[in-house]
């Protein structure tokens, strides 16, 4: 009986193994991405305006959590198993893919010219020659608050570095809540909503960040050095056990009315808008003295490029042009409030605390993240070492002029400027 | 054989000692199953309490069933599962019982050879698998997935099992012999009965990381028609996700097919025990 | 079942001709292994003793070998982790292993009333994935959350309270015990099975000659069961130095606060895969992945070919 039953399990097995295979007259396309988040808007809006156009193809968005998406994509790629479109990592992780040939170039698609050359810096080899990804979006960092908080404390939105500091004192007095939400427990918490969010100010955005590139600054200089001493004394505003504070413990506490301000990215604006039920506002990076020139790191953060093996190569150029479109911004930029769209048409956004964000564009300077392009291409990587850093610093294991010290030496050890 | 020499008061003891390690260990169970019932705030401001009539809320179980064919993930994940075991412990109590039984040349080395398995994680193998798998036609198939399995558990089996089919009387199996049973026959109907709790024992220890896995079918068989319980959940597990009803909900469905399993092999176990016994 | 002779192991059986029975009872496991998980393996192994020049594979000897023990980054964090992985170890051996031996050793009392809920409740743990328990325990360790100050408020500890997660200091001791709590059920019901396998007549034995309780467990039983106690011993020794999910699941996969958690598995993973920027580099992840394999093998082959044939095993 053991063995009848095996027979029928075998048999299952090859008949669920073959159902992926019954429909094969449309072309499916095939998306893998980390965004998880994103499923319900390509399933409900993205794939059927685009299917309405495009008979005969049919498209499948297929998430994977973001912690394993770059090794299982990096597998897939390898033995010829990846979607048609691969959703890209910006500058180096795909720039690797696209060197190794699995990201086809897209210099000749249709829909490229909608992009300006800053939009595609993230996916463009360094000649500046080819572009192998559509930008899809970009995001930028900032402080969203508690709106009623601040109005019951009677707090202005602070412009400056002492304003920001005289608030969270006042903040802290007050009790009620807990001035910053942010933890140190996931490391990159640290590094990109504080390193990577207040540095620009201090290195002068894109000026101090090509001077790295090229050799000219350190990251042991006093303009990098100066965003850690800042955070350090982040330390005394943060709740609890911020050391143990996870990412989602961060996003909870404020969401639940426990703290006043989040150090953030825009990405949250669509969640955070979900789930609290209070007012919100956001505030850039504070500047150093009043009416200084302020920054802000307006990254490009999401790309999608096509697998250079894919089977049905032309369908996906044709849903990469219309993932290049301005239709495409409009419904992504409004179903995703905080992920801009990169294209050159303006997009219209109905979101206030999107449009807030989108509004520093105008008075301050943009830049990217500072170790995102080319420093962190070698052992030990840069990002990850800032990641461990910002933690040290601000949980005082290391102060700020050792943290930039071994920053700097991981860096010296295998990157050497051109001259 | 009734042996009631134990004395109340040790008996007390030792009862007070296992009740205490229960609840350590079904604490953390409990709390994500209690808490996985409650709505946002309840979570978040009292986890400790039990879900009353105003923070009761199946909102997170709503979330995650809605999100994809739980029913046909199940069924993926306990295919897999069932026949991976099946092959596992066939195969590796055959080999066991070669390496244990019989002596011959270079047995040392076979048994060592089998126990490398367990030494290196075969995620590594990943690249070299898949374009296998590639080759031979089975990527987005459980047959896929079957085999992986079946080659990660047989090093444990193997080294399990053979433990202890050197503890089976070798007066037994020789009286078998000189009754003129072949060595199949000493096998299959000799030895495999007398080590049934150490197979149930096995059969336990290899199912829990089949049914856990996340990346062979992330890798192998990702496809909606193949898809694994554990692979359908963890779209809600993400680094990114703070719906932390659906988190628990998801968390909280994940836990009982595979206790319901364990209950399965641990009755075997049992009923092993017992036949034992009567022998 | 045979008297309590206690025969020892090595009954030798009259040589046959053929004895193609034994290449039969091999060769299923044998293929399936070999060709699933071996080759794949040694594919992988192999890059170990390859890199990239110039954009091509070449074969480059035991040149990666000397990066890894020679160039101060790498030879730091592969030492961190090795001394990581060893604490790790030892706090299995030191807690877990006894623990289960003494949960077996309760369960396994004669006619003990709700033994099967006892035992499904305890092994419970190890049934459950690693995301199931990294996110528990997160929770429950978390400062935010609040349930361990609640309960060391209860008993007067608050103020012992800290985030051991987030500490350096902690950390791998928290960690430690996480794995400790989901896999005390293995010791456990490995120990069980054997201390059932101790036949009726043995133990009888000793209550005639007036040996119970405490003193016969650890004359009579603990003796028997030492085999299933090496064996235990082995296979802690191999998960832990093959561990990864659980700190990749509770620390993330740079295993922080500042590398106080990185063990083997966390430094193979970040390298052979690659992390967030970092892109993946096969060669020198294989080259820690061969070291890993050599420092399992030695244990391994240690308790092969030393201790398992010394130990004495009983048939029953």
């Amino acid at each position: 009986m053991t063995r009848t039953t095996l027979k029928g399990l075998l048999l299952a097995t090859s008949i669920l193994g073959s159902a992926g295979l019954a429909h094969a007259e449309d072309v499916t396309l095939t998306i893998d991405s980390w965004r998880n988040d994103d499923l319900s808007i390509w399933q409900e809006k993205l794939i059927p305006a685009f299917e309405a156009k495009n008979p005969g193809i049919k498209v499948k968005f297929a998430p994977t959590a973001p912690t394993e998406y770059d090794a299982a994509t990096d597998a897939k790629l390898a033995a010829g198993t990846a979607g048609d479109l691969i959703t890209c990592r910006p500058f180096d992780k795909s720039l690797a893919l696209y060197t190794r040939g699995d990201l086809a170039g897209l210099n000749d698609l249709s829909g490229m010219e909608n992009f300006s050359d800053v939009a595609k810096a993230a996916w463009t080899t360094d000649d500046g020659k080819t572009a192998f990804c559509v930008p899809m979006a970009s995001v930028i960092h900032g402080f969203i608050y508690n709106k009623d908080a601040f109005d019951k404390l009677g707090i202005a939105i602070p412009a400056t570095e002492a304003d920001f500091f005289a608030a969270l004192d006042k903040i802290k007095a007050d009790g009620t809540y807990i001035p910053l939400a942010m933890g140190t427990k996931d490391l990159w918490e640290a590094a990109t909503m504080g390193y990577q969010n207040i540095g620009p100010t201090y290195w002068k955005g894109e000026e101090g960040r090509a001077a790295l590139i090229k050799g000219e600054q350190k990251l042991t200089d006093a303009a990098w050095v100066e965003p850690y001493k800042v955070l350090a004394k982040w330390k005394d505003y943060l709740g609890d056990g911020f050391e143990a504070q996870t990412y989602p413990d961060s996003q909870n506490l404020f969401t639940l009315g426990r703290a006043a301000i989040y150090p953030a990215g825009s990405w949250e604006i669509g969640l955070f808008n979900s789930q609290a039920d209070f007012k919100m506002g956001a505030f850039p990076p504070p500047v150093k003295n009043a009416g200084d020139t302020c920054y802000i790191s307006d990254h490009n953060d999401i790309g999608v490029g096509l697998n250079a093996k894919s089977a049905h190569a032309e369908e996906a150029k044709k849903l990469l042009s219309w993932i290049a479109s301005p239709e495409f911004a409009e419904i992504y930029a409004n179903a995703l409030p905080g992920f801009f769209s990169l294209n050159s048409t303006p997009v219209k956004m109905a979101d206030p605390l999107a449009q807030e964000f989108v509004s520093w564009r105008e008075k301050c300077k943009p830049t990217i993240r500072s170790t995102y392009q080319i420093l962190s291409r070698g052992t030990p990587n840069l990002e990850n070492e800032t990641w461990v850093e910002s933690a040290n610093v601000i949980n005082g294991t290391d102060t700020p002029e050792a943290a930039a010290e071994k920053l700097q030496k991981g860096l010296d050890s295998w990157y050497k400027p051109a001259k | 054989m009734s042996k009631a020499r134990i004395s109340p008061v040790r008996s007390g003891f030792v009862h007070l000692a296992l009740v205490a390690y229960t609840i350590i260990a079904l604490f953390p169970v409990v709390l994500t199953i209690v808490n996985s019932f409650k709505d946002k705030n309840a979570i978040f401001r009292s986890p400790l309490t039990l879900p009353t009539g105003s923070s009761f809320s199946t909102v997170g179980y709503e979330t995650v069933l809605k999100q994809g064919d739980f029913i046909s993930y199940f069924q993926n994940s306990l295919i897999v599962t069932v026949v991976s075991i099946f092959f596992a412990l066939l195969f590796g109590a055959m080999a066991a019982f070669a390496l244990s039984e019989y002596r011959f040349r270079g047995n040392t080395l076979m048994g060592l050879y089998l126990a490398i398995g367990i030494m290196i994680p075969i995620r590594l193998g990943t690249v070299a698998i898949l374009q296998g798998m590639v080759a031979a036609g089975l990527v987005n198939t459980l047959t896929a997935l079957i085999l992986v399995y079946t080659a990660q558990g047989l090093p444990l089996a193997i080294f399990i099992l053979s433990e202890f089919m050197r503890t089976v009387s070798d007066d037994l199996k020789n009286a078998g012999r000189i009754d003129g049973l072949s060595e199949y026959a000493i096998f299959f109907r000799l030895v495999l009965p007398l080590v049934r709790p150490a197979m149930a024992t096995v059969a336990v220890f290899t199912m829990i990381p089949i049914w856990n896995d996340l990346w062979f079918p992330l890798i192998l068989a990702p496809g909606e028609a193949t898809k694994t319980v554990t692979l359908g959940s963890q779209v809600f597990i993400g680094q990114f996700v703070t719906n932390w009803n659906a988190v628990l909900a998801a968390l909280s469905l994940a836990i009982f097919p595979v206790l319901i399993l364990y209950v399965i092999f641990s009755r075997q176990l049992i009923r092993g025990i017992t036949a034992g016994a009567v022998k | 079942m045979s008297s309590a002779t206690l025969s020892e192991d090595g009954t030798t059986i009259a040589p046959r001709a053929r004895r193609w029975h034994i290449a039969v009872f091999l060769l299923p496991a044998f293929i399936v292994y070999t060709a699933v998980m071996i080759l794949p393996l040694i594919e992988t192994l192999r890059l170990s003793l390859f890199n990239t020049v110039d954009g091509h594979s070449t074969f480059v000897g035991f040149s990666n070998f000397g990066v890894l023990f020679g160039d101060a980054r790498w030879a730091h964090d592969f030492w961190n982790a090795l001394k990581n992985n060893t604490i790790f170890f030892a706090i299995h051996m030191l807690i877990q292993n006894p623990l289960g031996i003494a949960l077996a050793a309760m369960l396994s009392i004669p006619n003990l009333r709700l033994a099967p809920f006892y035992r499904t409740a305890i092994f419970l743990p190890t049934l459950l994935s690693f995301v199931i328990v990294g996110f528990i325990w997160k929770l429950i360790l978390s400062p935010i959350w609040g349930i361990t100050p609640f309960f060391m408020d209860l008993v007067g500890l608050k103020s012992f309270f800290s985030p051991w997660l987030g500490k350096p200091g902690s950390a791998l001791i928290a960690v430690s015990l996480i794995s400790v709590w989901q896999n005390v059920g293995i010791p456990m019901m490995l120990i069980y099975a054997a201390l059932l396998n101790i036949p009726d007549e043995v133990i009888e034995a000793a209550e005639c000659d007036g040996i119970t309780g405490w003193s016969q467990f650890w004359k009579i039983k603990l003796p028997l069961i030492l085999p299933a106690i090496g064996m235990v011993s082995i296979l802690t020794f191999v998960g832990n130095f093959n561990a990864f999910d659980l700190v990749y699941t509770v620390q993330g996969a740079l295993a922080g606060p500042d590398g106080a958690t990185d063990i083997l598995g966390t430094l193979l993973y970040r390298t052979f895969f690659g992390f967030q920027l970092q892109l993946g580099d096969r060669s020198m992840g294989a080259t820690i992945a061969t070291v890993m394999f050599l420092i399992i093998l030695a244990g391994v082959s240690l308790y092969l070919f030393i201790i398992q044939r010394r130990i004495r095993r009983y048939q029953f």
